[in-house]
C-alpha cells in the first residue's frame, strides 16, 4: 500500500509505495494507476494530466489551474483500492534472435558470469517476466525479474546508439529498446517484433505495466523472415 | 485551390510546431512536449485572434526565413526577437514583437535571432493546417511524434495555413514587460535529503550558470558540485517538467518540455510552475540563483502568474 504521499513540486502528487522492488509492491502501484485512469476517463476527477507508475512509485501530475495538491491527496487517500477489480493483463510472446550480430555484449557477460552463452540463454528464456513500467523512451518496457545468476550492472560507458529492437539486461531487469537510443544496458539479442507503433494511435505500446512477457529464441533466418 | 503556405527559405536551428502539449501518455513513455514558454505561445495566438490552443511555430536562437505563398495572412511574433518583414516592393520593415502584421502573397518574414532569450513564437491567423497526434500538434523530435514526421523543419519544406476568411485584420498590440530576474524559485525535491548539509547550502546560496548543454529536453548547469551522501542513483521513477535532478557528477539538470518520462537520478528540487516559462528562456552563460519557497507560496505565485498572463490576454482580446 501507499506508505507516504507528498508533493513533487506544486503540480504533482508523489505516491511512495516504499523502497522494495517486487511484483507485489508494483501490483499495488498498478492498481492505483488503473483505478485513477478510469476515474480520469469517466471524468470523475478533473485536472489530472498524467499518471506515471514505476517500480514502487506513482506520480500523479495535475493542472495547477484546475486542482491542487491538497485536494488530490485527499482523493487518492480515500480511493477504495481493496474493492477495485484487477485488470486482466495480457501475456505477450516476444521472439528474440541472439546471434552474435544482435547479442552485442555476450563476451562481457560470459566473462562476468563465467558460464557459457547457452547457459545464459537458458536462464534468460526460462523465466516469465512481469512489466513493471514503460517509459524513458516511448514504449520501452522494464521487465523483471531476471534469474539471480545473470544479473549485471550497466555498461560503464553507455552506447551512443543502441539499435531498435535490442533486448537488454541490467540488475534484476530486462528491457527492449523500442527505437534507436543511447543506452547502457547489456544487449543480449534483438527482436523483429515492433514493440512501439508510432502510427497506431489507439494502442501504440504493445507491452503495458502489469503485462506478462515470455521471450522465445529464434534463428537469424526466422528473424529476417519475421513479419508482424 | 490549395491553401496559403509558408515556404521555408532558411530553416533556423530548431524550428518546430508546438501547442499546449500532450497529456495522459507519460505511462507509455511519451512526454508532454508543447511550447516551452507557454505564456508567449498563448500571447502569439491571441494577437492574431486565434484560439489560445492553436498550433504555432516555435524557434530558438536563429529563426527561419519564411515566404508566404498562395494567399494573404496576418501574423504576430512573441518573445525577445529581432526580425524583419521583407515586403513585395523589396522594402525591409523592421518587425516589432507583441503586435500583429498583415502579410501579402510573396512577402517574407526573416526571423534573424532571439535577443536575450532562447525561444520565440510565430502565430498565423487561423493556425496551421496540420493533423494532431494524440490530441496535440506538438513536434517531439526525440520520439519523432507530431507534424512533419516529428522532425524539425528544413529548407524548402512547406507549412500549410488554414485559410482565414477575413481580409480585414484589426490591429492588436500588447504592452509586454519582460519580468526577467535571475532568481528561480523551487520547492525541495523528494530526494533533498540525499545531499550533504554543505550541498544543500551551496544549492541555495551559490550561483549556477546555464551551460551550453541545453535543448528542449533539459538544461545542464555549471557550478559547484553537489555532494550526494546516500546514493547517486535511485530506482527509476516518474519525472515532470521542472524537476532538478543531480547525476553522479554533481551538476544539476533542469528538466524541460521534452524530458524523459522516467529516470533514476535523485531530485534535489522542482521549479515552481510560475517560473517554468522563465527558466526555459535562459540562454547559456546566464547566472541564476535558486530560492526555496513552500507549496502554499508556490500556489499563490502561480495565481499571480496566471493573473499577469490574463492581463496581457485582455489587452489584445
Amino acid at each position: 500500500m501507499i506508505k507516504n504521499i507528498c508533493n513533487l513540486g506544486d503540480a504533482a502528487v508523489f505516491c511512495d509505495f516504499g523502497s522494495d522492488v517486487n511484483e507485489t509492491v508494483n501490483e499495488y502501484v498498478i492498481d492505483y494507476f488503473n483505478h485513477l485512469t478510469d476515474l480520469v476517463k469517466q471524468e470523475q476527477i478533473k485536472g489530472i494530466t498524467n499518471l506515471t507508475p514505476s517500480y514502487n512509485k506513482l506520480i500523479v501530475s495535475f493542472d495547477i489551474s484546475i486542482i491542487n495538491f491538497a485536494k488530490l491527496k485527499k482523493i487518492i487517500e480515500n480511493l477504495n483500492i481493496g474493492k477495485y477489480l484487477k485488470k486482466d493483463n495480457q501475456k505477450i510472446k516476444i521472439p528474440v534472435c541472439c546471434d552474435i550480430e544482435y547479442g552485442l555484449d555476450f563476451d562481457r557477460l560470459i566473462n562476468k558470469f563465467n558460464i557459457s552463452k547457452n547457459e545464459i540463454l537458458k536462464f534468460f528464456f526460462d523465466k516469465e517476466y512481469f512489466c513493471y513500467m514503460t517509459g524513458f523512451i516511448a514504449g520501452m518496457p522494464f521487465l523483471g525479474d531476471l534469474d539471480k545468476k545473470i544479473r549485471i550492472n550497466r555498461l560503464e560507458t553507455p552506447r551512443v546508439k543502441v539499435p531498435e529492437g535490442s533486448v537488454g539486461i541490467t540488475e534484476q531487469f530486462a528491457n527492449i529498446y523500442t527505437s534507436e537510443s543511447p543506452g547502457g544496458w547489456n544487449i543480449i539479442g534483438n527482436t523483429p517484433k515492433k514493440i512501439f507503433h508510432r502510427l497506431n494511435l489507439q494502442n501504440p505500446a504493445l507491452i503495458k505495466p502489469g503485462d506478462k512477457v515470455i521471450f522465445y529464441q529464434i534463428s537469424k533466418e526466422e528473424y529476417l523472415k519475421f513479419n508482424d | 485551390m490549395t491553401n496559403p503556405y509558408f515556404e521555408i527559405l532558411r530553416s533556423g536551428i530548431n524550428t518546430t510546431i508546438q501547442d499546449v502539449g500532450r497529456n495522459h501518455l507519460y505511462h507509455i513513455g511519451i512526454t508532454v512536449s508543447g511550447a516551452i514558454d507557454q505564456r508567449n505561445y498563448k500571447l502569439a495566438n491571441c494577437l492574431v485572434n486565434n484560439k489560445l490552443n492553436e498550433a504555432v511555430i516555435e524557434f530558438a536562437y536563429q529563426g527561419p526565413l519564411l515566404k508566404l505563398k498562395n494567399g494573404n495572412s496576418n501574423f504576430a511574433i512573441t518573445g525577445d526577437i529581432f526580425f524583419n518583414i521583407i515586403r513585395n516592393n523589396s522594402k525591409i520593415e523592421e518587425g516589432k514583437c507583441y503586435q500583429n502584421y498583415n502579410l501579402k502573397d510573396g512577402e517574407q518574414i526573416d526571423i534573424i535571432s532571439t535577443k536575450k532569450s532562447a525561444y520565440g513564437y510565430l502565430a498565423i491567423r487561423g493556425g496551421f493546417e496540420l493533423e494532431k497526434t494524440w490530441k496535440s500538434y506538438s513536434i517531439n523530435t526525440k520520439a519523432q511524434i507530431g507534424p512533419n514526421n516529428g522532425k524539425k523543419y528544413s529548407i524548402n519544406e512547406k507549412i500549410f495555413i488554414n485559410d482565414s476568411t477575413s481580409e480585414n485584420y484589426e490591429n492588436k498590440k500588447i504592452n509586454y514587460k519582460d519580468s526577467f530576474n535571475n532568481t528561480i524559485r523551487v520547492i525541495k525535491g523528494t530526494n533533498f535529503d540525499y545531499f550533504s548539509k554543505e550541498a544543500k547550502n551551496i544549492f541555495f546560496n551559490q550561483a549556477y550558470s546555464v551551460s551550453r548543454l541545453v535543448d528542449r529536453m533539459g538544461m545542464r548547469l555549471d557550478g559547484p558540485n553537489l555532494e550526494n551522501i546516500i546514493n547517486t542513483n535511485i530506482k527509476s521513477e516518474g519525472l515532470i517538467r521542472g524537476v532538478i535532478q543531480v547525476p553522479a557528477d554533481g551538476k544539476p539538470i533542469i528538466l524541460l518540455s521534452d524530458h524523459g518520462t522516467i529516470g533514476g537520478y535523485p531530485k534535489i528540487a522542482v521549479v515552481i510552475s510560475a517560473d517554468l516559462d522563465k527558466v526555459a528562456q535562459l540562454v547559456p552563460g546566464t547566472k541564476i540563483h535558486f530560492k526555496e519557497v513552500n507549496l502554499e507560496d508556490a500556489e499563490k505565485l502561480f495565481k499571480d502568474y496566471s493573473a499577469e498572463t490574463n492581463k496581457y490576454l485582455n489587452e489584445c482580446s
